[in-house]
C-alpha cells in the first residue's frame, strides 16, 4: 500500500516541474514586461528601472523562476501589481464563494444524476432509459454557460423567482446565501449531472450483471433490497470517482458562470487580473487551480487504491 | 487456356467481392444515424456561412441608432443588438470565424500532435521527455491555460488560434501515441526494418497511416471543444476582439442587454449549440465506421472530458 502511494507521489514531481515551467514562462511571452503596465505610460526609463529591480525582473531568466519556485513551494505566490495585498491573500478572500458553488453545484448534480442513473439501469432498453440517456447526450452537449444565460432568461428575466446575479456571504443568512447561487449551482451541475448518471447507469448494469445478483434474487429477497443494499453498494466506487472529477472540473468550469452571476470567486479574480494585466495574480491563480486539482485527483487515486486493492495490484 | 479463364473468373470475382463491400461501406455509412445527423447539421452551418454573407442586405458592422435593440420582425429577422446591427448577419458572419478557428485549431492540433505521437512511439528517450510536458500541460485546467495565454498574447484572432492549440495538442499526442505504439509492435513493421528501411520512412509511409482513424476522430471532437471554449473566451472579453462578430461576441453584448434582448442569447447560443451537437455526432459517428475498437478510446476520451466539460 506504502509503494503504490510513494509511486503515485513520485510521479507527480516532473507533472508539477512542467506545470511550472509552462506558468512561469506565461508572463515572459508578453509583449513588453510587466513594469510598463504597472507604472502607465508617463513612467520614466529610471522609474522602470527601479520597478524591475524590485520585482527581481533583471535577473537572468533561470535566476527568476528559481526564485518563484523556491516562493511558490513555501506558499508565497508573490505581489499583486494592482491590488493592495499578497496573491495569497487574494485568492483566500476569493475562494469561499467558489467552494460554496462549487459544493452546491455537485449537491444539484447528484440529486438529479443518482437517481436517474439508477432508474435507466434498472430499466435498461425501456422508453425510460432511452428518455434518461439522450436528454444527458443533450446535457453534454450544452455549455454551461450558455445554460447559465438562458436560465437567467427564464427564470430570472421573465419568470422573476430568483435574483438574476450577485452574492450574498453565509453571514447574511443561509436562504439568502443559497437564493444566490440556486441558477449558477444548476447550470453547473445538470451539465455534471449528464456524466454522473451515465457513469451510475454503466456501473449499476454491470453489477446487475453479476452472480451474487442473481443469487440474491434467487433466493427471494425483495428487489428493492438488490437494488439498494446489493447492487448500489457495490456501484458506488466508480461513481464516486466520476464525484471527485467532476468536483475539480466544477471549481476550474465555474470561471465562466461566475462572472456572469457577478460571484466574486477565483473565476472574477482572474478575469478581472486579465483586464488589468495583473500577470501574478494570474500566475498565482492558475498555479493554485492545478495543484489542487492535481491533490484532488491524486486523492481519489489513493483511496480507490485503498478501497479496492485491485487498482494497486493491477499498477505494480 | 484453361489457365487464361480461370485469371479471368478469379478477377471477375474480386470485383464482385469489391462491389459488395463498397455496397456495404455505403450501407454502413447511411445507417449510421449520427454520422448523417452529424454531417447534415455540419453541411447547413458550412452552406451558411460560406454562402451566407451574400444572401442578406445588411453588413455586420453598419450601426443605424434608430434601430436599436429591435425584436425579430419583418425588417431584421433576428432583430437587431444594442448597436441597432442586423443580428442574423453578424451571427452568419460569426458563424464564419467560429468554424474558421475551429477548423484551423482542429488542423494544427492534428498536424503537430500527429508528428509529436509518432516520435514519441518510436524513440523512448524522446517519449519519456515529450508525454511528460503533456503530462503537465494536461494537468493546467484547459480554460485557465487558455485565458492566461490570452493575457500574455492578447486578444487576437490568430492568439486564440495559437492558444487553444497548446491547449488541445497533448490530448492529441496522446491518442497517436498510444495507436502508434500498437502499430510499432506489428510484424510488418519488424520486416520494414529488417529490411534495412529509415526510420522516416516506417514512421511516415507505414505507422502515420495506421493511426489516421483515432486522429480524425479526435480532430473532430477537439473542433466542437475549441468552438464552445473560444465562445467562452470572447464572451469573457479574451476571445476575439470586440467588432468583429463571433458567437462569443454576440453573446457578450447580449448580456448587457440581457433584460430587453432576448434575441441576443438565445440565437447565437443555439448556433453554438447545434455546432457542437452536429460535431460530437460525426466525431462518434466516424469513430464507429473506422475503428473497431472504439469503446476503449471512448472510455479514455469521457474521462478527459468530464474535466474540461464543466466550461
Amino acid at each position: 500500500m506504502w509503494a503504490y502511494i510513494i509511486k503515485r507521489l513520485l510521479s507527480l514531481i516532473p507533472v508539477l516541474f512542467i506545470v511550472s515551467i509552462v506558468i512561469f514562462s506565461i508572463i515572459h511571452i508578453t509583449p513588453g514586461d510587466p513594469t510598463s503596465f504597472m507604472l502607465g505610460e508617463e513612467a520614466t526609463e529610471t522609474e522602470l528601472a527601479a520597478a524591475r529591480t524590485q520585482l527581481g525582473l533583471d535577473l537572468p531568466i533561470y535566476e527568476q523562476y528559481l526564485n518563484w519556485v523556491k516562493k511558490a513551494a513555501t506558499g508565497n505566490l508573490g505581489q499583486s501589481y494592482h491590488m493592495n495585498m499578497s496573491v495569497n491573500e487574494a485568492i483566500m478572500s476569493h475562494i469561499g464563494p467558489t467552494l460554496s458553488l462549487a459544493i452546491l453545484a455537485e449537491i444539484v448534480a447528484l440529486c438529479i444524476a443518482i437517481p436517474l442513473g439508477i432508474i435507466a439501469a434498472v430499466r435498461r432498453g425501456t422508453a425510460t432509459d432511452q428518455t434518461v440517456m439522450g436528454i444527458s447526450l443533450l446535457g453534454m452537449a450544452i455549455p454551461s454557460f450558455l445554460l447559465a444565460l438562458f436560465l437567467v432568461l427564464l427564470i430570472g428575466v421573465k419568470l422573476q423567482w430568483l435574483p438574476v446575479a450577485g452574492y450574498r456571504p453565509l453571514e447574511s443568512g443561509l436562504w439568502n446565501h443559497v437564493k444566490y447561487l440556486i441558477m449558477p449551482a444548476i447550470s453547473l451541475g445538470t451539465i455534471q449531472a449528464a456524466l454522473i448518471a451515465r457513469m451510475t447507469r454503466s456501473s449499476m448494469l454491470e453489477v446487475l450483471n453479476t452472480n451474487y445478483i442473481k443469487m440474491a434474487r434467487a433466493k427471494g429477497v425483495v428487489e428493492k433490497r438488490v437494488i439498494f443494499n446489493h447492487a448500489l453498494q457495490n456501484a458506488f466506487l466508480p461513481i464516486l470517482t466520476v464525484i471527485g472529477i467532476t468536483f475539480g472540473g466544477l471549481v476550474t468550469g465555474a470561471v465562466v458562470t461566475e462572472t456572469i452571476f457577478n460571484i466574486p470567486g477565483i473565476g472574477s479574480l482572474i478575469i478581472n487580473s486579465v483586464s488589468k494585466r495583473d500577470y501574478t495574480v494570474i500566475q498565482g491563480v492558475v498555479l493554485f487551480v492545478t495543484f489542487s486539482y492535481v491533490m484532488i485527483n491524486l486523492l481519489i487515486d489513493i483511496l480507490y487504491g485503498v478501497i479496492d486493492p485491485r487498482v494497486r495490484l493491477e499498477e505494480n | 487456356m484453361e489457365v487464361k479463364e480461370s485469371t479471368l473468373a478469379l478477377s471477375k470475382a474480386r470485383k464482385k467481392l469489391k462491389k459488395e463491400q463498397q455496397e456495404l461501406l455505403k450501407k454502413r455509412f447511411f445507417s449510421n444515424y449520427s454520422l448523417m445527423i452529424g454531417l447534415v447539421i455540419l453541411s447547413i452551418l458550412v452552406l451558411l456561412s460560406v454562402v451566407g454573407p451574400f444572401l442578406i442586405g445588411y453588413s455586420p458592422y453598419e450601426m443605424t441608432v434608430n434601430n436599436r435593440l429591435q425584436a425579430p420582425g419583418a425588417n431584421h429577422l433576428l432583430g437587431t443588438d444594442n448597436f441597432g446591427r442586423d443580428l442574423l448577419s453578424r451571427i452568419i458572419h460569426g458563424s464564419r470565424s467560429s468554424l474558421g478557428v475551429g477548423v484551423s485549431i482542429a488542423l494544427i492540433t492534428s498536424v503537430v500532435g500527429l508528428t509529436i505521437g509518432l516520435y514519441s512511439s518510436y524513440y523512448k528517450r524522446l517519449d519519456n521527455i515529450l508525454m511528460r510536458i503533456c503530462d503537465g500541460l494536461m494537468a493546467i485546467p484547459g480554460i485557465l491555460l487558455a485565458i492566461a495565454l490570452m493575457a500574455a498574447l492578447g486578444p487576437k484572432v490568430e492568439n486564440v488560434i495559437i492558444a487553444l492549440s497548446i491547449v488541445f495538442t497533448p490530448s492529441v499526442a496522446r491518442i497517436v501515441r498510444s495507436a502508434a505504439i500498437v502499430v510499432r509492435e506489428q510484424t510488418f513493421i519488424e520486416a520494414m526494418k529488417s529490411q534495412g528501411a529509415s526510420s522516416s520512412r516506417i514512421i511516415w509511409l507505414h505507422i502515420a497511416p495506421n493511426v489516421l482513424s483515432p486522429l480524425i476522430v479526435q480532430a473532430t471532437f477537439i473542433f466542437a471543444d475549441s468552438i464552445i471554449i473560444e465562445a467562452a473566451l470572447s464572451f469573457l472579453g479574451a476571445g476575439i476582439p470586440a467588432p468583429a462578430p463571433s458567437w462569443g461576441n454576440i453573446l457578450y453584448d447580449g448580456k448587457l442587454v440581457i433584460f430587453n434582448a432576448w434575441w441576443m442569447t438565445v440565437f447565437p447560443g443555439v448556433m453554438i449549440i447545434l455546432a457542437v451537437i452536429g460535431l460530437n455526432s460525426l466525431g462518434d459517428g466516424l469513430r464507429d465506421i473506422m475503428d473497431p475498437h472504439y469503446k476503449k478510446i471512448k472510455r479514455k476520451r469521457t474521462r478527459k472530458s468530464e474535466k474540461e466539460r464543466a466550461v
